[in-house]
């Protein structure tokens, strides 16, 4: 599956999607992630074939699909709410997809069968949507999804309407149906944890553009810009001017005066103001003086999450700096008012563009 | 009823009597209650005439006011629910004879001692003189005489000049091709069937009696039925006529009168075989008895020959006073002169018809189920 | 409607609650299934009251003329209540033998109408009977103008002179005090009823009746309640009441009374036809059929039910077309109110509040005008004719015949009841989740499919909804019907309408009314059973 090029427009003015580029090989897992109003529905659509693109072509198995309509697409498509047709059994719901391709009755059967089994309803085939409680009709949505045995899964926000703890199991669920099949998927959603957990990769969407296509480590560990910092997981941010560069690394002057190392990820020539991204849990209270980053703060606020203390400091001109330590039950915890140095490493530092 | 003799004879007579144009004047109403009193009457034209003529008269004279309630033909049928109930709300009720025999035979209306109740002529002929023979039941005080007849587009080019003189012409799709409409009830329509069919007018209702008569009158009625529209309210054969839909229908004089008068619309009235039909008041029973002197107080006032004679100047229907018809004079809006346009006009009563009350009393119910099946056939 | 809507029942929620051995009570030791009951007995009352007024406003309008409209088609009381001794007298008479009843019957009969004509209800009950036997209420109607000059004196005269008590009101007093009175002389007995309110009503209620000796027509009564006893009762009463009856026996034979059949005859042969008679004794109970049998074109003679003749038959083709058009309209509105509802249902909130107010726009003006309208339109020199001809896809001789026939009632009731259909499809559609449509296509299915096999089922509680008001409205409709349907386009409202204003025949307007009730319980049943009253949706 593959966009090339691909734009939108919904009313001739706004793009929606602005040069849309993505290659999905078979089996594999992305999740297009990012705010409402980014461009992911739209595209997920678009490679549905419910909106057309404007301008661009989409490939289904190397073949261009622009004017095949959606039913011939043999794509499985997961909605949001399911929709799950109310006037049908769930086992009517399932074989749906299979009349329509003229199959055989005993082979129908046996496919919703074993369909409903993978998702452990075997037992509630003559029930109808409506007696099935929220986390049974997501799980029917995906059986009837996957039934016919479509190359490609779309799965639009699929767990959107449950509640946490149902939609943490379904996302192993559908992580397992996924490995166990061996089938493209398509997901799109709005929640991090969801798109970390599940994807193989993850296209982070902003203003229509993807900003990073990674595997979810690689969007943690290696954020391309301050909006995928931002947007995935907890991210400090320290706003400065270069100072130098030297290969991967760089010297920043903080808009305080204080003088850090970072990893240039991407950053302007020096002189131009950048942002630097730190995560949480890679700060040290206290440090060796090794380090190549230390800095002073006050502690602000402490607030106590159990496995771990979060700490809300002011620091190089940043109120909001906040620091994860690890409950390991030694030190003792510290206390409003209290002055601290930080410490960390420079790879850990993300140098980016700017924020402001 | 004998009274298609008399009838026109009874106005030929009537115009040598006196011209008065006041009565005697009329004694307060002793023992009166009530300072309003509902009049149900058909509204329109009709009621309008009737407020002229007689409703602000007597409410300038007495300071009674007159509600009028335009229930038309369902006044019978709200005023035999009021008698179950109990509640008379009608003081005077406008209805056509038939009805009048019918709710007089149910005890519904009050029975009318015709030449005490009622005001003498001018030349003091009594009440019952004076209306002779339409006084066709006891509780019926007569107030117009009117006619079902026909009317007739005048531009028909299919006709090539030819002009109906008689009733029969409605039979005659040969010379007077076209479409027709007549009433959708047997009444009058059986009668002109059998007319047409060589039956004598005095033979009529012995012949409609038997089965072979009925089905004479319906093999008549069959010959037109395709080219027929039947009618259920008055207001539309001169629509129909007007619009052009029908060359010719029956219809009520006075609609046509206005369509002809008021409106010039091309159409003519054809007289003949005209069937006369009364309509009057009658008092409800079971009212207090001032508010039946009341009502009693007002009929005699507006059933006096001027009266009468005043509300034709506003519609053209035939006061059923002998004496009305010389103080009969001109069209309040239009200045013509009226008498020309009374169904009871010597010229236009020359081939009269009055239908038989009381033998349609009796098989009204009978006919007009076999009528419907045939016209539903 | 659809899954979303309803809160998803969590999986935990579905264990349930261990029973233990001994029922649970409350803090303060009382039963919990007591404490349940009396809480929720406070609620169920406050529900009742609150719904009270609605209750007691639909029993006084809607429930009470309904039970009065079903049962004044079966009721008669008029003819028992205005013919007492007649209904009576009439009773022991075998109407399949070909003879007319006895003379004492046109006794009892000249006694009642005698009594009837005074209160003015002889001619009432002419017409009522005229219903099932026309011609009779003109032969009341005569009889009632001469039934004051009746003879009937022989009878007085006859008992007078065997003695001369009977011309005293005492020999009635001593009469009426005798021990088995009402049992041994029956039909006097009625006969001094009618009296008495014969009196109170020429006379006012001053006067008392059994200061007067009764008219000749009891008398009369009395010797036909003589003549019936055999010897041995007479003779018993010529010595327990010798005051007034000595020398009876001897005398009876010799006694005559007035020839009643003879001065009926006399006024009109009516009364000496059968088939007149046998109408009585049928209408005399007070609960009779007449009324459903005519209702269904059928009718009582001597043989038992017939159907009436042909040329009489009109109400089962009446019930019948009015049920055919009312599905025919019912299905124009199906047809030309689901693609607007479907309009109304996809298009943005703005354009679909604009086009239902146009929708509802009939709704807005009067019936009439509408009704109206649509003859403007339809007429034969009407709109649509004159731009055929211009057009030139008719000659004009060839002009259609749209309306005062079934196609007008047809064509103007589609349209006044288009919004009825209109209204609840809409709102059905509306919760159809669009996503639904897209489920079956990237199923593979294609427009049409997707159409009938996911959208289309999903709106049938629409078109249900909207399928049983449009047909129920449409079955009693009348205004339109009368004014544009001609002689094929009328229905049955418009035979009960007539019978309501204009014959006055109510108690066969209540029968056709019952029997049109019935059929449209009749047809929402099996509107039940075949597609299920809880599938209809009015959104």
């Amino acid at each position: 599956m593959r966009f090339e090029h691909v734009q939108k427009s919904y009313d001739g003015a706004v793009l929606v999607v602005k040069d849309l580029n993505l290659d999905i090989a078979p089996g594999e897992f992305v999740t297009m992630l990012g705010p409402s109003g980014s461009g992911k529905t739209t595209c997920l659509m678009m490679l549905a074939g419910f909106e057309p693109a404007t301008h661009g072509e989409i490939f289904l198995n190397d073949k261009p699909i622009n004017n095949v309509p959606p039913r011939k697409r043999g794509i499985g498509m997961v909605f949001q709410n399911y929709a799950l047709f109310p006037h049908m059994s769930v086992a009517e719901n399932l074989a749906f997809p299979l009349e329509i391709r003229k199959m055989g009755k005993a082979e129908r059967e046996q496919k919703v069968k074993r369909a409903l089994d993978m998702v452990e309803l075997g037992a509630f085939g003559n029930r109808r949507p409506i007696q099935l409680s929220g986390g049974q009709q997501q799980r029917v949505a995906v059986a009837r999804a996957l039934v016919f045995d479509p190359d490609l899964v779309l799965m639009d926000e699929p767990l959107g309407a449950l509640d946490k703890q149902l939609r943490e199991q379904m996302q192993y669920e559908i992580k397992h149906i996924h490995e166990s099949l061996g089938v493209s998927v398509v997901y799109v959603t709005h929640d991090q944890t969801e798109a970390l957990t599940m994807s193989d990769r993850v296209a982070v969407f902003q203003d229509g553009v993807i900003q990073q296509l990674s595997p979810p480590d690689d969007l943690y560990e290696s954020p391309q810009n301050s909006f995928v910092a931002q947007f995935i997981g907890e991210n400090n941010k320290l706003s400065g001017v270069v100072t130098d560069i030297n290969g991967q690394h760089c010297a920043m002057t903080l808009d305080d005066g204080t003088k850090v190392s970072a990893e240039a990820v991407n950053i302007g020539a020096v002189g131009s103001r950048a942002t630097i991204s730190l995560r949480p849990e890679r700060i040290e209270l206290s440090p060796d003086q090794s380090r190549e980053n230390i800095v002073d703060g006050q502690v602000k606020e402490v607030l106590y999450l159990g496995d771990h203390l979060r700490i809300v400091m002011s620091v190089a001109g940043n109120d909001e700096f906040i620091v994860k330590l690890p409950n390991g039950g030694r030190h003792p915890s510290p206390v409003a008012g209290q002055n601290y140095s930080l410490g960390w490493s420079a790879v850990d530092a993300k140098a980016l563009d700017p924020v402001d | 009823m004998k009274f298609t003799a008399g009838l026109t004879g009874l106005f030929a007579l009537s115009a040598v009597a006196t011209v008065v144009t006041a009565m005697d004047a009329l004694p307060e109403c002793e023992n009166c209650g009530s300072d309003d009193m509902t009049i149900a009457s058909w509204g329109g034209a009709y009621t309008k005439s009737q407020d002229e003529a007689y409703h602000k008269p007597y409410s300038a004279m007495t300071d009674v006011s007159i509600i009028n309630d335009d229930s038309g033909a369902k006044a019978v049928a709200k005023l035999r629910a009021m008698n179950e109930a109990g509640n008379i709300t009608f003081d005077v009720v406008d209805v056509v004879a038939a009805d009048a025999i019918r709710l007089c035979d149910e005890g519904l209306a009050l029975e009318i001692d015709f030449d005490t109740m009622l005001a003498a002529a001018p030349d003091g002929t009594p009440a019952s003189e004076d209306f002779g023979d339409l006084l066709v039941s006891d509780c019926f005080i007569p107030q117009i005489v009117y006619s079902t007849t026909f009317g007739y587009r005048t531009d028909n080019e299919a006709w090539a000049g030819a002009v109906p003189e008689d009733v029969c012409a409605v039979f005659d799709t040969e010379n007077f091709p076209g479409q027709r409409a007549l009433e959708k009830r047997p009444i009058n329509n059986m009668e002109w069937a059998l007319m047409c069919d060589g039956v004598a007018t005095t033979d009529i209702y012995d012949v409609l009696s038997t089965d072979e008569g009925v089905q004479q009158a319906f093999d008549k009625l069959a010959t037109i039925k395709d080219e027929t529209i039947w009618w259920s309210a008055g207001a539309e054969p001169p629509q129909l006529l007007a619009d052009g839909e029908v060359a010719m229908s029956s219809a009520y004089n006075g609609r046509l009168f206005a369509a002809i008068e008021e409106e010039n619309q091309p159409i003519a009235m054809l007289w003949d075989a005209q069937v006369f039909d009364l309509d009057g008041w009658i008092i409800p029973t079971g009212m207090s008895e001032e508010r039946t002197n009341r009502a009693l107080h007002y009929i005699k006032f507006a059933t006096d020959t001027q009266r009468l004679a005043d509300q034709a100047k506003y519609i053209s229907y035939g006061p059923a006073r002998a004496s009305s018809a010389p103080l009969v004079g001109q069209h309040a809006e239009l200045g013509i002169d009226m008498a020309p346009h009374m169904p009871t006009d010597p010229d236009n009563a020359q081939n009269t018809f009055l239908y038989n009350y009381e033998w349609w009393a009796d098989n009204s119910d009978d006919l007009d189920a076999k009528f419907q099946a045939w016209l539903a056939q | 409607m659809s899954a979303h809507i309803q809160a998803p029942i969590s999986d935990q929620n579905l264990g349930h609650i261990a029973s233990t051995d001994q029922a649970p009570l409350t803090r303060d030791g009382k039963p919990l299934k007591t404490s349940l009951a009396k809480a929720l007995r406070r609620d169920k009352l406050r529900a009742f009251l609150l719904i009270l007024p609605l209750l007691g406003f639909i029993i006084v309008s809607f429930v009470m003329p309904i039970g009065d409209m079903l049962f004044r088609s079966v009721e008669n009381k008029i003819v028992e209540q205005i013919l007492p001794g007649t209904v009576t007298a009439l009773a022991s008479w075998d109407s399949t033998k070909d003879e007319l009843p006895s003379e004492f019957v046109f006794a009892t009969l000249a006694d009642d109408l005698m009594l009837a004509q005074e209160l003015k209800r002889h001619t009432r009950l002419g017409n009522r009977i005229n219903y099932d036997q026309p011609g009779i209420s003109s032969v009341f109607r005569k009889t009632g103008r001469r039934i004051k000059r009746f003879d009937n004196t022989a009878a007085m005269d006859a008992l007078s002179a065997m003695n001369s008590v009977w011309e005293t009101p005492a020999a009635w007093s001593s009469l009426r005090s005798l021990p088995d009175f009402s049992s041994t002389f029956p039909a006097t007995a009625q006969s001094l009823r009618n009296w008495t309110r014969y009196v109170a009503s020429e006379e006012g209620d001053d006067v008392d009746a059994t200061s007067l000796v009764p008219h000749g027509f009891t008398y009369s009564l009395l010797y036909h309640d003589l003549s019936k006893l055999d010897s041995g009762a007479l003779q018993t009463l010529e010595s327990s009441a010798a005051d007034l009856f000595a020398g009876i026996s001897a005398q009876l034979p010799t006694m005559t009374s007035e020839n009643f059949r003879q001065q009926f005859e006399d006024v009109d042969d009516g009364w000496i036809d059968l088939a007149n008679w046998q109408t009585i004794q049928r209408l005399s109970p007070p609960i009779v059929d007449s009324y459903f049998l005519a209702s269904v074109d059928a009718e009582r003679t001597a043989l038992g039910v017939e159907r009436k003749p042909t040329n009489e038959r009109i109400y089962v083709l009446l019930f019948l077309r009015t049920i055919a058009i009312s599905l025919i309209i019912t299905i124009s509105c199906i047809l030309l109110g689901y693609p607007v509802a479907y309009l109304l249902a996809t298009l943005s909130v703005r354009t679909s509040n604009m086009l239902l107010i146009l929708v509802l726009l009939p709704f807005w003006t009067s019936l009439l005008v509408r009704t109206s309208a649509w003859k403007v339109l339809l007429q034969q020199q009407g709109v649509i004719n004159d731009i055929l001809v211009w057009v030139g896809l008719i000659d004009h001789a060839g002009r259609l015949v749209m309306i005062n026939n079934m196609t007008g009632t047809i064509i103007a009731m589609t349209h006044i009841l288009l919004p009825f259909m209109i209204l609840p499809l809409y709102s059905v559609m509306k919760t159809i989740s669009p996503t639904y449509m897209r489920a079956a296509k990237s199923m593979g299915a294609s427009d049409s499919l997707a159409f009938w096999r996911i959208y289309f089922p999903n709106t049938v509680a629409g078109i249900g909804a909207g399928s049983i008001l449009v047909f129920i409205l449409s079955i009693g409709y009348y205004i339109t019907p009368e004014l544009v349907g001609g002689t094929t386009g009328v229905f049955i409202s418009n035979r009960i309408a007539y019978h309501i204003s204009s014959s006055l025949n109510w108690g066969l307007a209540s029968a056709l009314g019952a029997v049109l009730l019935v059929m449209v319980l009749a047809l929402y049943w099996a509107y039940d059973r075949v597609v299920g009253i809880d599938k209809v949706k009015l959104g």
